[in-house]
């Protein structure tokens, strides 16, 4: 039986179970519903809990180990020729019992061996299938039949009902927190791994970025360097062009709009500028690269500077006005949040708007504009595709704008793309590069929301 | 903005001594109407405001006194639907002329707010953002001396001298609204409107608050909104009766407290309703 037909089949009986326990409620009541502890569909969700739950997690358990166990039972066996290979070797044959057992192609001509194995195979698993779907309906059946046992006008169903949906929501919480560790984790561990062949030092101290490892020892360009200070200074260059051109403009707007237009003006300037936050970083990379490096160039040149083709301002300025929406929505909120009895205050005092809005109005909302200020910097410098498009890849040490620079993302990017073999410091480094990168907007993000926070605690 | 019917005749033919004794009124308010929107909050009003004597202005709540009172100043110029028509002199000049710059206007009529709303500032910046952005100290000192008089003046001085840098949220509730009126004092208007100013404290901060109020009376010109009736007949020299966007009566506190002409009044003052 494949996988939807179980689950439609313990629906279907959960489904059963839940009018079973309602009537059943309802009966043992005599009727006079007053009587009952829950409202009658909380004992019907307490029956079809008891009928799906413990079956749901035997399937679960079941598809989980059920390959394990099949699969130790195949190697068992297997004969002693191929036994005594490698571990490697034996795993290798293994895909290929896999794959003949599934009928995909195989990477060798099938022997009856493994002809022979890939049959067991599949015998095992129909074997396991037939008694899994046996052991589910008997465990669905006599949850069926506790549950109805127990079935009284004082039983709490409702609070059995809800602590059990208590028990759901914390375990797919959990999911998420669970991922977000394992990620860092992963990161971690490759970091690691990255910084027993390359020391910290030089990893965060070199100066000069080159991570092209031979991959035979014959080959030219072998050694690599892994300085990762040019790449630092190249984000940090371009998220300070970002910024420019982000937080002036952002501020500027959000100043406007929430304390200069009219509501009509607002309510349409508003959406609008929040567009610019829908659309794709990647078509923000090829603006950068076909519409305003060019630009960059053509007017560096002319004015007399020596511009690179894929210079640091390009794609600066692109990114600033990637983020100008981020900064002027979180600053107009924050304007915003700022009591009207304050500016009453002040223009009582006789104060223009003006004055109102740089002595009163900006004061107090600069601890969150800051936060929201940090907050656009960590994604400055997470961003990725509009400098892959228009940073380049030459990682040199400046802090010209118009010379071409490369980012850590960019390097992270071009390091993992295509095929790589994970056991070279070349494609390691990428995650050192990414716990630096993930450390610094953790930090930023961190102290971006405590300040913002901080703020919001202040008028509550 | 605000569609202002020009009477100027009607300011001429007008008895400048009236119906009060003697004294020229410091403010003037002839057929005052305001709406929000199509709302009408005001339905032509006209009281004189003595100068250096507290006018109290009671009623029930809705009934249109705050409104009234942001006329005085011009603050109801901040919200984009509020239209007003009438007439009210600051010393026999319009405010509403067009000649006339509201940011001025409120240096010459401060406020004081229903809630302490100190800016999240030091207490001496609180004080001195009012002097500094009319340019009344030019040198440090003098700016020194405008916070330390207008604390002084404000009951506050004692109790706050020793720490001026900190910052003016810090204070208690009764505290902050002294604050407030120091600020107001600060640059030396000449009219303070007040709007329930002590609905946010306790009664020991109402107390010294209506102390204070009661001092300022030597040198300001006040007009205070008040829900609290007994609050009115401590503080206030006349008094005002508002009820449903008009004013129905208006006299001496003694009269007003004692022998009501209308029976909304009597009904208000003694409790019927309100």
């Amino acid at each position: 039986m494949p996988v939807t037909t179980f689950l439609l089949v313990l629906l279907l009986l959960s489904f059963a179970g839940f009018q079973l326990g309602r009537t059943t409620a309802v009966s043992s009541a005599g009727g006079r519903l007053s009587r009952l502890h829950s409202v009658p569909s909380y004992y019907g969700l307490y029956v079809a809990m008891w009928v799906g739950l413990p079956a749901l997690i035997l399937f679960a358990l079941w598809t989980g180990l059920e390959g394990i166990v099949v699969n130790n039972m195949v190697r068992a066996s297997l004969p002693a020729s191929i036994t005594s290979l490698s571990a490697q070797e034996i795993n290798l044959i293994m895909v290929d019992i896999h794959n003949l057992a599934y009928g995909n192609i195989t990477s060798r001509v099938p022997e009856p061996a493994l002809t022979a194995a890939a049959d067991y195979y599949n015998h095992l698993r129909g074997i396991g299938n037939g008694a899994l779907a046996v052991v589910m309906l008997a465990l669905a059946c006599a949850g069926l039949f506790f549950a109805k046992g127990r079935i009284h006008p004082k039983l709490r169903a409702r609070n059995q009902v809800e602590q059990v949906v208590n028990v759901i929501l914390i375990l797919c919480s959990l999911v998420a927190i669970l991922t977000t560790v394992g990620i860092v984790l992963s990161l971690l561990f490759e970091a690691i791994r990255f910084f027993t062949k390359v020391p910290p030092a030089e990893f965060l101290l070199g100066l000069h970025w080159s991570p092209q490892t031979a991959i035979r020892a014959d080959q030219v360009a072998s050694d690599g360097a892994f300085g990762a200070v040019p790449l630092f200074t190249g984000t940090l260059l371009i998220a300070a062009i970002a910024m420019a051109v982000a937080v002036p403009l952002g501020l500027m707007s959000a100043i406007y709009m929430s304390e200069y237009a009219p509501s009509k003006v607002r309510g349409t300037v508003k959406p609008i500028l929040e567009i610019l936050a829908g659309i794709p970083t990647v078509v923000y990379g090829f603006f950068a690269a076909l519409t305003m490096a060019p630009f960059v160039r053509d007017v560096g040149q002319s004015l007399g500077f020596g511009v690179s083709s894929e210079s640091a301002l390009a794609a600066g300025v692109v990114m600033g006005i990637m983020i100008i929406p981020f900064v002027s929505s979180l600053s107009d909120d924050i304007i915003n949040a700022v009591p009207q009895s304050l500016r009453d205050g002040s223009y009582g005092l006789g104060a223009t708007k003006s004055e109102t809005i740089r002595n009163v109005v900006l004061p107090a909302a600069l601890p969150g504009i800051v936060g929201a200020v940090l907050l656009a910097v960590s994604r400055a410098i997470g961003e990725t595709m509009i400098v892959v498009m228009a940073a380049g890849l030459a990682a040199n040490l400046t802090g010209n704008p118009l010379d071409a620079v490369s980012t850590v993302t960019v390097q992270i990017a071009t390091l993992l793309v295509g095929d790589q073999e994970f056991d070279s410091a070349k494609t390691l480094s990428a995650f050192g590069l990414g716990l630096v990168l993930f450390t610094v907007t953790l930090t930023l993000n961190i102290i971006a929301l405590r300040v913002v926070r901080k703020y919001r605690e202040k008028y509550d | 903005m605000t569609a202002h019917t020009q009477t100027m005749a009607g300011i001429a033919v007008r008895p400048q001594a009236g119906t009060l004794t003697g004294t020229v009124p410091k403010m003037d308010a002839r057929g005052v109407k305001v709406y929000y929107g199509a709302k009408q909050a005001l339905k032509g009003i006209d009281l004189e405001i003595p100068e250096r004597q507290v006018t109290a202005l009671i009623g029930p709540s809705g009934c249109g006194k705050s409104t009234f009172l942001r006329c005085l100043n011009r603050m109801n110029d901040t919200i984009d639907i509020a239209r007003i028509e009438g007439l009210i002199t600051l010393d026999g000049q319009d405010i509403y002329d067009r000649e006339i710059d509201p940011v001025q206007l409120r240096a010459r009529v401060g406020m004081v707010f229903q809630k302490p709303n100190p800016f999240p500032k030091s207490i001496y910046d609180n004080i001195s953002y009012g002097p500094r952005i009319h340019g009344l100290a030019s040198r440090r000192e003098e700016m020194d001396e405008i916070v330390t008089k207008s604390l002084q003046r404000a009951g506050l001085w004692n109790e706050v001298k020793d720490r001026l840098k900190e910052p003016g949220t810090g204070l208690s509730g009764g505290q902050q609204q002294r604050l407030c009126i120091a600020r107001a004092i600060a640059v030396s208007p000449e009219v303070i409107l007040m709007d329930e100013p002590c609905s946010a404290l306790d009664p020991i901060a109402t107390a010294h608050i209506e102390e204070l109020i009661d001092e300022l009376r030597e040198n300001y010109t006040i007009v205070i909104v008040t829900h609290n009736m007994q609050q009115a007949a401590r503080v206030s020299q006349r008094t005002a009766f508002f009820h449903l966007g008009e004013m129905v009566e208006v006299g001496d506190t003694e009269e007003i407290f004692t022998t009501p002409r209308d029976e909304r009044t009597q009904g208000y003052i003694t409790g019927r309703y309100g």
